[in-house]
């Protein structure tokens, strides 16, 4: 065991070094880095040095909001096979870049061969240490790259110890990077992310091939009470909007390969992009991995490109909807919700801190104490809003026993509607903030929950201290606030119920 | 599980993404070989026990101001009885229903009044109760487990609620899916002897006829300080920890653990198969194939020390090694072989393979897969099969073997990042009797493992009498089928 006098030292030491907190009992200021960099990508960082490695993310403007009507599903589609190959290219000449090396390091690394495959067979990239009187050298080398097909990429991220992937939501196209930041590990790790960013080989084997899993896939999907009951409910609240959009085998079958190649050309545009990082980097570095990451991307001005087509609003819902289907499960499942929030909205805090009373805070909800608690009807009821660049739903879901069903049903909307006429106690009031606040530190405690975080300020243009300001923004929150929030928001007399399994 | 594990406001302080494909967090966590992982010096560990015989284990993580406090208790499923399956977990439940100074739902309120987000779990192995608090909490979260540890308390009435949410959370995460419908009772098959073959949840008859009593006797007969473990991992001093544990656990008396009866499981001679029908459109293959594990005194003594089990701790190492070459990373065997069909045809749409390695019952290496669109179950699992044949038959590469080696040193690093996984990995090696560096000691020994090793527990293990074929056959969605009832009225409080 350590001695009194060195655990202090000890822990001194670890404070000061991590940077995600300056003292030890308050919540200090979570120190947000921005810039924007030459080809206009908005780089976002928190230091955290504590750990040797370094987490990325990267959104672009992608999502399936974007899928054309009839092509549901193109977004993720183009994710999925953005991970499963590169293409040969030419590498071009470009200015020297700063490799992630520390300062005042001397000597210039080569990339070394990472293995087995041929995944380093291209020239070695030179690097350069940013700073620190250590050797500089141009990045003249000129040559091919070859194409890695998945298993070659599989290899070697493995090989690196660093983990990339792709996906898409219904806003954004992403790609996130784990790396240790070993310098002769992550130059690598972000050179080949660089490639799958921007070259993808598109293999029409592959495609073909993950058409037939996601089609088998569908397939099973409509044997589950769960997807059966979230296609038919998002329909229902989202009518033709594109957040309802839901892949079948038809849209499935309409996506043309050249849909993909087209939807990764229109929305993978390094001037749109916005990169979240957290980790072991200084801010020079991080600018150099930032610009290296989308470096083989073209380096248009957004200003030159035409703008991105608007998605229109969710429409509100005229008037309450039921709807059953007949389907044998164990329980009957239950969805009921309308249109709720955008993020932007004004009333996001209120909204918020309310559905934490309502259904959002676990055990203590008023929705768990009435169904779960008192009554023993369900082991899941919840209630939540889905704030997006549009209004995504606020939904309330259960499962219970299908000869029940009604019993809940009757439950939940009950509880919905009084909270909705008549908001919280300043008693329950008193307890969310109790948790929210007094809980904040546990929502970035590690640079994993940080970086979901810095991606949200990223992507919803908040402001650089949002994190610092968060517990005031929850704190200031009224009674009166979330009355007229949930009043102005919801509509229990225009809501959808979707029940699923019900025993008739 | 008490209640469905989800944050009380998105785990992030924006609403999530809508919809998020799976996997876009990946598969594969692997990393370089050198030391450079395990350079990052994870900070110091201490364990100790109190005169009541309760462990305590500190790991202190100054990076953050907060702490997770797991109390851990050395019984699950597998300490049932037939008749009796499912009240560990029931129990578990029931834990959350007050004591004889909190009363029933107080628990919940007073931690999430304190800051925390907290839950329990349950598994054949284990019972854990958990809270993520900030680290000045410390002291209050202790106070109330400690209570409920030695004063657990609750009226019939509250039994009787619990134990319909109990219910609706078996339908829920067994009824309701085909596959884990499958794999309870290929469970079932697979063990005759060894309690691992009830579902840890219970039957549904078994929780029908559950009473008050059954549940009152588990906790009165397991929950003693001998046979449990406090983990705390964060902003947090040792000593500070050793002082609050004593003051709150200390003077908890002392009871014997309960003798365990070994039930060991007889050797399987013969092939067991086990088909299952259900509503599903894709059909699905499991094998288990009965290996052996890591006994937890070969980890404590120095590498090559001799012992009865020596061998078998060996080889439970080279078949860890062999799931990982199968299934370890995006593009390994399985999904070469049988998913992009290299050198053949394409038979399946998902392939895995697993290793079990620890645990206080026997241990299982899993195969399974969902065969592609007009290809069978038979063909995956002949073509599962053949994958493990050409490794007895070749061996693996050094390249593979390499790879794979170098993925526990990454994740070493990378699982410094949550505080709350470090205190969950120690709690889990606790329960198995480990060293508290079981982790670090087991990558070392990995590291070790040759090509030959692999080559020989693929050619020693997969015979077919030491397997449980299951199978999944697809049905038609029958509309004539009742939904399952209740098998005894319930009378819920309609008020």
């Amino acid at each position: 065991m350590l001695n009194a006098t060195k655990n202090i030292a000890v822990r001194a030491l670890l404070v000061c070094a991590t940077g995600l907190f300056y003292h030890f009992n308050a919540l200090a200021a979570i120190p947000v880095q921005h810039w924007t960099q030459a080809n206009g990508a908005k780089v976002y960082l928190v230091e955290s040095p504590a750990i040797a490695m370094l987490d990325v993310q990267i959104d672009f403007d992608a999502g399936s909001r974007r899928d054309p009507p009839g092509k549901a599903g193109l977004a993720s589609m183009t994710a999925n096979i953005l991970e499963k190959g590169v293409r040969a290219s030419v590498r071009r000449a470009g200015p020297p870049q700063a490799s992630t090396a520390p300062s005042g390091g001397s000597a210039v690394r080569e990339a070394t061969s990472v293995g087995a495959s041929d995944f380093s067979a291209g020239p070695p990239q030179a690097s350069t240490a940013p700073s620190g009187g250590s050797a500089v050298r141009e990045a003249t080398s000129v040559g091919a790259d070859v194409a890695l097909d998945e298993n070659a990429l599989g290899e070697a991220w493995a090989d690196l110890g660093a983990q990339f992937g792709a996906g898409a939501s219904a806003d954004r196209m992403s790609f996130t990077l784990r790396s240790l930041t070993d310098p002769a590990l992550l130059d690598q790790a972000v050179a080949l992310a660089a490639r799958q960013i921007a070259e993808p080989a598109f293999p029409d084997a592959v495609w073909q091939r993950e058409r037939q899993r996601l089609e088998a896939g569908l397939k099973e999907s409509y044997t589950r009470p769960g997807s059966v009951i979230g296609r038919a409910y998002s329909q229902a609240v989202y009518g033709s909007h594109p957040y309802g959009y839901e892949m079948t085998e038809a849209t499935l079958s309409s996506i043309a390969f050249a849909d993909l190649q087209a939807a990764h050309a229109a929305g993978v545009v390094a001037c749109r992009a916005r990169i979240s990082m957290v980790g072991a980097v200084t801010r020079a570095q991080a600018d150099s991995i930032a610009a290296r990451l989308l470096s083989r991307l073209p380096q248009v001005a957004c200003a030159s490109l035409p703008p991105l087509p608007p998605v229109a609003e969710v429409a509100r819902l005229e008037q309450a909807q039921e709807k059953s289907i007949d389907f044998k499960s164990a329980q009957a499942h239950v969805l009921i919700g309308q249109p709720g929030i955008r993020r932007a909205d004004p009333d996001y805090f209120p909204l918020i801190v309310g559905n934490y009373i309502l259904g959002g805070g676990g055990f203590v909800s008023r929705l768990t104490n009435e169904v779960r608690e008192k009554r023993g009807l369900t082991y899941g009821v919840s209630s939540s809003f889905s704030p997006g660049l549009h209004a995504g739903s606020f939904t309330v879901g259960l499962q219970t026993r299908p000869d029940q069903t009604a019993q809940a049903v009757q439950i939940a909307r009950q509880v919905v509607r009084d909270f909705v006429a008549s908001g919280p106690t300043e008693a329950e009031l008193k307890a969310a903030k109790d948790n929210l606040v007094g809980g904040f530190a546990l929502r970035i405690d590690s640079n994993r929950k940080l970086l979901g975080n810095l991606a949200g300020i990223a992507w919803n243009d908040l402001p650089l201290d949002y994190l610092d300001t968060w517990t005031r923004q929850v704190e200031k929150v009224t009674v009166d606030d979330i009355r007229a929030a949930f009043a102005r928001t919801l509509q229990p007399e225009k809501m959808v119920t979707v029940i699923l399994g019900a025993a008739s | 599980m008490k209640h469905p594990m989800r944050a009380p406001v998105p785990p992030t302080l924006f609403a999530p993404a809508r919809r998020t494909r799976a996997g876009m967090v990946f598969g594969a966590v692997l990393a370089c070989a050198n030391a450079c992982a395990l350079a990052q010096s994870a900070p110091q560990v201490e364990q100790f026990t109190l005169a009541n015989g309760l462990t305590v284990i500190v790991k202190p993580d100054h990076r953050a101001p907060t702490a997770a406090h797991m109390l851990w208790v050395r019984v699950g499923a597998m300490d049932e009885v037939d008749g009796a399956s499912g009240v560990a977990h029931v129990l578990e439940h029931m834990m959350f229903k007050g004591t004889k100074d909190v009363k029933a739902g107080e628990f919940s309120r007073r931690v999430a009044a304190l800051g925390g987000q907290e839950n329990a779990f349950t598994s054949s192995d284990n019972t854990g109760y958990y809270q993520q608090i900030p680290a000045g909490r410390l002291e209050e979260v202790m106070r109330l487990e400690a209570d409920r540890f030695a004063n657990s308390q609750w009226d019939d009435a509250e039994f009787k609620r619990e134990i319909e949410v109990v219910k609706e959370e078996r339908r829920q995460r067994t009824e309701e899916s085909p596959r884990a419908m499958l794999y309870e009772q290929a469970a079932a098959v697979t063990f005759l002897a060894s309690p691992y073959r009830r579902p840890i949840v219970g039957w549904m008859s078994d929780l029908d006829a559950m009473t008050p009593a059954d549940v009152r006797a588990f906790y009165q007969r397991w929950y003693v300080p001998a046979n449990a473990a406090v983990v705390v991992a964060g902003d947090v001093e040792v000593a500070q920890v050793r002082r609050l544990a004593e003051k709150y656990y200390g003077g908890i008396p002392a009871r014997p653990v309960p003798e365990r009866k070994p039930r060991s499981e007889p050797e399987q001679a013969g092939q067991r198969t086990l088909d299952f029908k259900a509503t599903a459109s894709q059909s699905y293959v499991s094998m288990a194939f009965k290996v052996p594990k890591v006994e937890p005194a070969d980890l404590h003594a120095a590498p090559g020390t001799p012992s009865p089990t020596a061998a078998a701790s060996r080889e439970a190492l080279a078949l860890t090694v062999l799931a990982a070459v199968l299934d370890g990373y995006s593009g390994a065997r399985l999904d070469r072989a049988l998913v992009q069909g290299q050198g053949g045809e394409r038979v399946a749409d998902s392939a895995g393979a697993s290793s079990g390695r620890v645990g206080r019952g026997p241990q299982l290496f899993m195969l399974d897969g969902v065969p592609a669109a007009g290809k069978t179950t038979l063909q995956v699992a002949d073509a599962l099969r053949r994958q493990i044949a050409a490794i007895a038959q070749s061996g693996v590469s050094d390249a593979e073997l390499k790879r794979v080696k170098t993925q526990w040193a990454a994740s070493e690093t990378y699982k410094l990042d949550s505080v709350f996984s470090q205190a969950r990995e120690l709690g889990s090696n606790w329960v198995q009797g480990l060293p508290l560096d079981a982790s670090m000691r087991l990558i070392a020994r990995l590291r070790t493992v040759t090509a030959a090793e692999v080559q020989g527990v693929a050619a020693k293990y997969f015979g077919g009498d030491q397997m449980t074929l299951a199978t999944l056959l697809p049905q038609p969605a029958d509309p004539n089928r009742a939904p399952r009832r209740a098998a005894v009225p319930t009378t819920g409080d309609l008020r």
